[in-house]
């Protein structure tokens, strides 16, 4: 690219350093990340391919592809529509409690998936505040499907929101106003002006959210229990692991890295995407000058007697 | 059509943006809003859009055409709204930003797609840019992109256009050039326009009237030779030129003014200033009989049409000078020497009884 070729080397960082520096970040990429995923693969291929299409392929496997897809199809439209909404509201509205709703956001990501597995667990356990009346109805959640879902999106909660708010704030409502002032309705003015807008970012944080949606472990697990109808593929993976199913496991677990590397490329793409298209958007010759902040009257020439 | 302002105050917080404003603008009329930033000029055009909304008050009332329109939303407003900032659309082509307005109506006065190709390419070669309209905003330069915002909000074929800053981000040659166009289309439409500038020299040349506001009020509202000629206070003589400021006392009628010429003094005993405009005042080498007072020659700068003087008291105090560079040649001046400073004119201000 025009901008990598055009960075001047930095001449006063000896040779040897740069090395050293490059080499260590290789390293440590290659010893923590790059290695294990290769064993994942050369684990669940050690016993042939047709042993993996086996392990695939048993009921248990597929409940739990199953309901790893289901919960990350609910939380990730539910977060998507709730990550809009909250952005919106914090971008462009002035309310009372605006920070406080911000740092909410991120409350998921401040505190262990394993307490917002037992949040859960107080709140709709059978011990637990809502337990007797849920029981009382037959609503099953903890235990159960639902508990799944509820902590797959109590987890995954701030992707979308966290994406788009920064987004939303730096757009301003300029373009927004000037479509109002056009005629459009509120809906039209969303449809065609916000949402092509920010359409990338949005993209951008549906695929983190739906990694982390598929992904999560510790929130899931403690909701979960250890029955066999509320696996999700990572509890699974875990599950055959304990029992010494090494080839299932690494299979399941060669599932879900997959998953992993294909929310990467997409990432990755998006980045690429979104990177010079932001380039030719504000670059120096298109970005328009601020105004002056200050407006200074012509020097008023002063003389007293 | 014509507009009517009454009695209107807008707070932000504790913040007055504008206080008690009243002003009407004639049907057909380009008026331009000139003040420092944060005099509300901006805000009292976006209430006029109905982008705001005034404080509430009996007395307050916003008139189109002497129809109330205070209740009515930005859409049944029919203004054109032209933003600092152009506000272009990002994401859609420079023919699809001014088709915009057109597109959103609804299906019963939403024109036919031939009809909006037509009116666009109209649009297009009114702003002179006919082949542009497969462009992107971020294609094109500052002066074209305030065409296009321009055509965008004349697409809808508002009863009135309102403009916010609208050269402000543009460089010197070019909006120069954008303020002649605008003043020739406004020319050939005739359509009711609001201005919003800073920029004196923009307004003056523009405007058909200029309303000079500051610290949230008005403080004149005339013709371009009216407020430059005749300013009504203070604020507005500094404002819209330089300006050289004498300080002294009104006896009887006479500034007193260390021997600078009385003014048309208004009558008033107070201590009041004398403002005097950098080519109302001239240079002598001598004391002829006129009142003048002695300066030394600091810089002579002859780039321009006048040549500009600048000279210090013998007390350090600064007084610029502008002068015909024939006169210049005449008096054969030259940095470091002292001569006298007479005043053509002087206009004085006697300041309010407010403490």
């Amino acid at each position: 690219m025009a901008a990598a070729a055009s960075k001047p080397r930095r001449k006063n960082d000896p040779l040897w350093l740069q090395i050293l520096m490059i080499g260590v970040s290789l390293a440590f990429v290659g010893v923590l990340l790059v290695l294990p995923l290769a064993v994942v693969f050369a684990e669940a291929l050690s016993g042939g391919v047709s042993a993996c299409f086996a392990a695939l392929s048993k009921p248990a496997a597929w409940q739990a592809i199953k309901l790893t897809l289901l919960a990350a199809g609910i939380s990730v439209p539910l977060n998507l529509v709730f990550g809009v909404v909250a952005s919106w509201a914090i971008a462009k509205f002035e309310f009372r409690g605006k920070s406080v709703l911000i740092s909410l956001i991120d409350l998921p990501f401040a505190v262990s998936p394993v307490i917002s597995g037992l949040i859960y667990v107080l709140l709709f356990g059978l011990q637990g505040l809502l337990g007797k009346t849920l029981a009382a109805w037959n609503i099953e959640i903890i235990f159960a499907v639902p508990g799944v879902v509820l902590a797959t999106l109590f987890v995954t909660f701030p992707f979308v929101a966290r994406e788009l708010i920064p987004l939303m704030q730096e757009q301003g409502d300029e373009e927004e106003q000037a479509a109002i002032a056009l005629g459009a309705s509120g809906w039209q003015t969303f449809w065609r002006i916000t949402l092509p807008n920010i359409k990338w970012g949005l993209l951008y944080g549906v695929i983190l959210c739906n990694a982390r949606a598929m992904g999560e472990f510790g929130a899931v697990s403690v909701v979960a229990g250890h029955r066999g109808r509320t696996n999700t593929i990572p509890l699974y993976v875990e599950l055959l692991y304990n029992e010494y199913n090494a080839p299932a496991a690494f299979t399941m677990a060669s599932l879900l890295a997959l998953l992993g590397l294909i929310t990467l490329a997409a990432k990755t793409w998006l980045e690429w995407k979104i990177h010079p298209h932001t380039l030719t958007d504000g670059g120096p010759v298109a970005t328009p000058l601020p105004p002056p902040a200050n407006f200074e009257p012509t020097a008023a020439e002063v003389y007293s007697p | 059509m014509s507009i009517e302002v009454n009695h209107v105050t807008k707070s932000f917080g504790i913040y007055k943006a504008l206080d008690d404003v009243s002003l009407k603008v004639e049907d057909g009329e380009l008026m331009a809003l000139l003040g420092p930033s944060g005099s509300g000029k901006t805000t009292l055009l976006r209430i006029i859009a109905g982008l705001e909304i005034p404080d509430e008050n009996a007395q307050t009332a916003i008139l189109f055409h002497g129809e109330d329109a205070a209740r009515r939303q930005v859409a049944e407003r029919q203004v054109g709204f032209v933003f600092q900032h152009y506000a272009l659309f990002k994401h859609l082509s420079v023919f699809e930003n001014i088709a915009f307005g057109l597109r959103v109506r609804p299906r019963s006065t939403r024109p036919t797609n031939g009809q909006i190709r037509d009116k666009v390419h109209e649009l297009l070669k009114l702003i002179q840019l006919e082949n542009m309209g497969r462009r992107y905003p971020s294609q094109l330069s500052g002066g074209q992109r305030q065409r296009v915002a321009l055509a965008r909000a004349l697409a809808i074929e508002p009863k009135v256009l309102l403009l916010d800053e609208p050269f402000g981000a543009l460089d010197a040659k070019v909006r120069q050039g954008l303020r002649n166009w605008l003043r020739r289309l406004h020319d050939e439409l005739h359509m009711t326009t609001i201005l919003v500038t800073h920029d004196q020299e923009e307004a003056l040349e523009v405007a058909d009237r200029v309303v000079v506001m500051n610290q949230s009020r008005i403080e004149q509202v005339g013709t371009p030779a009216d407020v430059f000629h005749h300013p009504a206070s203070e604020f507005v003589m500094d404002f819209l030129g330089q300006v050289n400021v004498f300080h002294g006392r009104i006896e009887e009628g006479q500034a007193v003014l260390s021997g600078l010429a009385p003014a048309s003094a208004a009558a008033g005993p107070q201590r009041g200033h004398l403002y005097v405009r950098p080519h109302e005042l001239d240079i002598q080498r001598y004391l002829n009989g006129t009142p003048a007072i002695p300066a030394l020659v600091a810089r002579i700068n002859r780039a321009g049409a006048l040549a500009k003087v600048a000279l210090t008291t013998q007390d350090g105090g600064d007084i610029q000078v502008d002068l015909p560079l024939e006169r210049l040649e005449q008096l054969g001046l030259q940095p470091g020497e002292t001569v006298f400073v007479s005043a053509k004119k002087a206009r004085v201000f006697t300041p309010d009884y407010v403490i």
